[in-house]
């Protein structure tokens, strides 16, 4: 791949995705693009830049798609789902007694094995029947999503951060795979969104994960896409980013909940009335 | 510092992984047969037991270990070179708590020990 190419390419994903494609990642870019140069009919992926030149929209979603990264696992950063399981979900049961309705969503949701995890959560607190529970997941990537809804996981994906236990309870054999049991497919609604783009479909939400999804963004991206969830969480939400994250120089509208549990943040006290807001 | 057992009838496989233990600072000790594994939890309880499940005897000592009227409860991880349903429900009502792919790896060991609380 030539260096006009991977300019290209970087330029393409910062404007599609406000994905930031680190310099050192032509290694990385000529092995994700060759499958997709293959897909459409080209021998080298010089020939699909070419193409992709003259924008055409499959081809440019077909690229960004395969240059996400899609790194996610079960319970990925245990600390976060106890957190979710001890003091996110009892506080927001008492905190929505009246109206029975909670929204979660997971807005990097990758492969789904996120939202399967606090799918597992909800299941295993017995919640009431008569309560409405929305388990929203998201992500860029089509092809995530598609695997997502599907379910399907290999030995590898599924003995990562899975106990034996809840493997056989809500997984079953498929071959060399295991399927999660259709219970847990029905309780999440998996989507294609783009987090640059509007959000007006999704609604107000009590919980927001995006975890680790910001580590590749460039900083305006960022930062407009932690504006844009402070709009849409809840006054006493909590939204949770990957332990390594941080809201330095990105927004001031969240502080971190609980000193010991790293990544998991709820709104400010001035962001929760935007009137108060210096912007 | 913890003791962990480790349950496997090929020789490179118990040096190997007691090697990746000693690295996670436990203390590692190995035996090649269900006897030897017995006596050694006879005299001192270990805090985690790897037993290779490959090998269909094994199951039985997991029940054994179970038996054991030892105050101090191990935690018995088999390890399998199949991923099988079947063999993991098995395992599970012999009384393992958890199990583990071969090959092993520090990675994968460290991520089921997190799990089950040993670290």
């Amino acid at each position: 791949m030539n260096a006009a190419d991977f300019a290209y390419l970087a330029d393409l994903l910062k404007r599609r995705a406000g994905f930031h494609l680190s310099p050192n990642k032509t290694h990385l870019a000529a092995s994700r693009l060759a499958p997709v140069a293959r897909r459409y009919g080209f021998r080298k992926t010089d020939e699909l830049f070419a193409e992709l030149r003259d924008a055409p929209e499959d081809l440019a979603r077909a690229v960004t798609d395969a240059m996400m990264i899609n790194e996610t696992s079960f319970f990925r950063d245990k600390p976060c789902f106890d957190h979710f399981r001890g003091v996110i979900l009892p506080s927001l049961l008492s905190a929505r007694a009246a109206s029975r309705r909670l929204r979660i969503w997971c807005a990097a949701a990758a492969t789904g094995q996120e939202a399967y995890s606090l799918a597992m959560i909800l299941d295993e607190a017995k919640i009431a029947k008569d309560w409405r529970i929305d388990l929203i997941a998201s992500d860029i990537s089509g092809f995530a999503i598609a695997r997502a809804i599907e379910g399907r996981y290999s030995q590898y994906e599924v003995q990562r951060g899975l106990q034996a236990q809840t493997l056989v309870r809500y997984f079953a054999q498929d071959g060399d795979h295991w399927r999660i049991s259709e219970h847990l497919r029905r309780m999440v609604s998996f989507r294609t969104f783009n987090l640059l783009d509007s959000y007006g479909w999704l609604g107000e939400v009590d919980v927001i994960y995006c975890r680790n999804a910001f580590l590749y963004f460039e900083p305006l991206a960022k930062r407009a896409c932690l504006k844009a969830f402070a709009n849409v969480l809840a006054p006493d939400g909590y939204l949770a980013l990957g332990a390594s994250e941080t809201m330095e120089g990105a927004s001031t509208a969240f502080v971190p909940d609980d000193a010991s549990v790293r990544g998991v943040y709820r709104k400010a006290r001035h962001a929760i009335r935007p009137v108060a807001l210096a912007s | 510092m913890k003791h962990c057992l480790v349950v496997d009838e090929s020789r490179v496989i118990r040096k190997v992984v007691c090697h990746l233990l000693e690295q996670m600072k436990f203390y590692a000790e190995e035996a090649a047969e269900s006897a030897s594994a017995l006596e050694t939890c006879r005299v001192q309880m270990p805090d985690v037991v790897l037993i290779n499940l490959g090998n269909a005897g094994n199951m039985e000592l997991v029940r054994a270990i179970r038996r054991n009227a030892s105050a101090k409860r191990p935690v018995i991880i088999g390890t399998m070179t199949e991923h099988d349903v079947g063999h993991i429900r098995e395992a599970l009502s012999a009384g393992a708590d958890d199990y583990i792919l071969k090959p092993l790896d520090g990675d994968s060991l460290k991520e089921k020990f997190a799990q089950t609380g040993l670290m």
